[in-house]
């Protein structure tokens, strides 16, 4: 049966698209405008598009370099999580065995622990071992996401046959080299899926940062808005371009995954 | 592979170390920490559950949690009818279907740091150029009361969260059986009646898992609160979250801020196990 089109469910729909994006437009044409401009009027579109807020932002983010911080962290973090989940979870559902129940038990039951609950311990413990800076923030990285990631892999793993673990082992290739071989390339989909979600998360986390890092210039996207913020409060023109600026790399990385994403999202939050 | 092989070991041991070092020693840390009088620095002394005691006197914290109440059970609500409402939309009889899905979700890719600046431009500069143009008084000063404050924070998490939602509404409704819903629509029932009868319960277990994320989301608010009202005016909007973040870092009063975590700790499990138990009852019926 062919499915029938209802127009007024279209119209509905793209009445409710422009409903949801109206915030991003009136960020993106307020971004241009002068401080002046903005308090006669947020609604319209600038009188001239002028790149001014833009280039003192831009400037003032440090936005290369602020770019390049969230890069890296998110980057080393996620690449860690999936190595370090894929084998941890690849243990798990290979040996059976009470202690392999505990064990994952104990990582899917540390997803219940709220971020505050062990914030304020972590973070002096950190201290006094001189763990506060990116090194210590992807280590802890590694601890919180990996509740979650195991908790995928286990359930993608015990899905594919022991027998290929044991042909493989037959053919003279030992535990490592079935894993990365054999079993990894096999989990790509759900890689995917931990990836997108890891991401995610780790690119527009604020408060773990904000309590870790302290150095000047090793800041990340969302630790630099804050101070941002913080100077600009009455400057709405500049602060909405800085906005703008941080955004971006977000929307790039939608239009080219967008597929990916939602089908990851989705894969995570039902399984 | 055996758990007495050096490999299963190997294989585990960064993920182990990774995991006691941030969440189990801090927290068992933590919830002993919240016995005495710690400072971040010394220990201090055992005091009992004396902290316990106070910060069920504490007004400002007792009032925290009454407003991330309201604000949860308001938002759960709304987030999941909006949600299923824009998953029945996406899912029906509409050509653009995909762009409609893609506009939907995307706000949840933005940190909540972010969408609480951008909605505060929002309800600060655009409603009063609004209601300058319209007329209407009840636009001007949004945020500078607690009302106003807290229809913000709900206004932002709806929009934010509701295509979140609607993604795992769409994962339900698109596994379910189409003979079901042309048969009912042969039989002649109207959109309600197959809303009501034939969808409804076949997404019920959505409701379950999306209740969940929302409810766990909403409680454990931060960001969008810093940003969006900073807990003001006079700290009437201040999360649970936030709270514990004040005191801990602000009045330096870590131990009793840390029994408040680990109040918050044990109302998040509530809500946790509370919701794995009506799963598994639903489960059951199934």
């Amino acid at each position: 049966m062919k499915k029938k089109w209802n127009i007024k469910l279209e119209v509905l729909g793209l009445l409710l698209a422009i409903l949801w994006l109206a915030p991003f437009y009136l960020m993106f044409v307020n971004s241009f405008k002068s401080k002046k401009e903005i308090f006669m009027d947020t609604i319209s579109p600038p009188e001239n598009w002028s790149f001014d807020n833009y280039i003192k932002a831009f400037e003032e983010l440090d936005f290369m370099q602020t770019l390049f911080n969230s890069l890296l962290i998110t980057v080393i973090s996620v690449v860690l999580i999936i190595i370090f989940s894929a084998m941890a979870a690849y243990a798990l559902s290979r040996a059976k065995s009470k202690l392999s129940t505990v064990l994952f038990f104990t990582f899917v039951a540390a997803m219940l622990i709220p971020f505050q609950s062990v914030m304020i311990p972590l973070v002096t413990v950190f201290g006094k071992f001189d763990m506060l800076n990116r090194g210590g923030l992807i280590f802890m990285y590694i601890g919180f996401g990996a509740s979650l990631s195991i908790f995928l892999y286990h359930g993608a793993l015990n899905n594919i046959p022991r027998s290929l673990d044991e042909a493989a082992t037959i053919d003279g290739a030992n535990r490592w080299q079935v894993f990365w071989h054999i079993i990894f390339p096999i989990l790509k989909p759900i890689t995917v899926t931990v990836a997108i979600l890891n991401i995610i998360w780790i690119w527009n986390d604020y408060l773990l940062p904000s309590l870790v890092i302290n150095t000047p210039g090793s800041e990340t996207i969302p630790l630099k808005m804050f101070f941002f913020f913080g100077e600009y409060t009455k400057q709405w023109h500049l602060a909405l371009a800085g906005l703008t600026l941080a955004i971006v790399p977000v929307i790039v990385f939608y239009f080219f995954a967008q597929r990916e994403i939602i089908k990851g999202v989705s894969d995570g939050a039902v399984k | 592979m055996r758990t007495k092989d050096l490999s299963y070991w190997l294989f585990l041991a960064p993920v182990l170390l990774a995991l006691t070092l941030v969440v189990i020693v801090p927290m068992l840390l933590g919830v002993y920490y919240s016995f005495t009088t710690w400072n971040g620095i010394n220990t201090g002394e055992f005091v009992g559950f004396q902290n316990y005691i106070d910060l069920f006197h504490d007004q400002r914290f007792l009032d925290s949690l009454w407003f991330t109440t309201k604000f949860s059970v308001v938002s759960v609500i709304l987030i999941n009818v909006i949600g299923l409402s824009l998953a029945l939309l996406v899912t029906g009889r509409v050509r653009s279907s995909k762009l409609l899905r893609t506009t939907f979700f995307m706000p949840n890719l933005i940190g909540g740091l972010i969408l609480g600046f951008i909605w505060q431009f929002i309800f600060i500069k655009v409603f009063a150029s609004v209601g300058e143009i319209i007329g209407m008084e009840s636009l001007q000063g949004w945020l500078s009361t607690t009302d106003t404050g807290f229809w913000g924070l709900v206004i932002l998490m709806s929009w934010q969260m509701a295509g979140y939602i609607m993604v795992i509404y769409i994962a339900y409704l698109e596994g379910m059986p189409k003979e079901l819903l042309e048969a009912s629509e042969i039989d002649g029932a109207s959109s309600y009646q197959r809303f009501r009868f034939v969808i409804f319960p076949l997404v019920a277990p959505a409701f379950t898992v999306s209740m969940f994320l929302t409810l766990s989301n909403t409680f454990k608010l931060y960001d969008q609160n810093l940003s969006l009202t900073g807990g003001g005016p006079y700290n009437s909007t201040e999360m649970v979250a936030m709270e514990i973040f004040k005191t801990a870092f602000m009045q330096n009063a870590f131990a009793y801020a840390q029994a408040k975590a680990v109040i918050f700790f044990i109302i998040v499990a509530i809500i946790a196990l509370v919701q794995v138990y009506l799963n598994k009852r639903k489960e059951v019926e199934m």
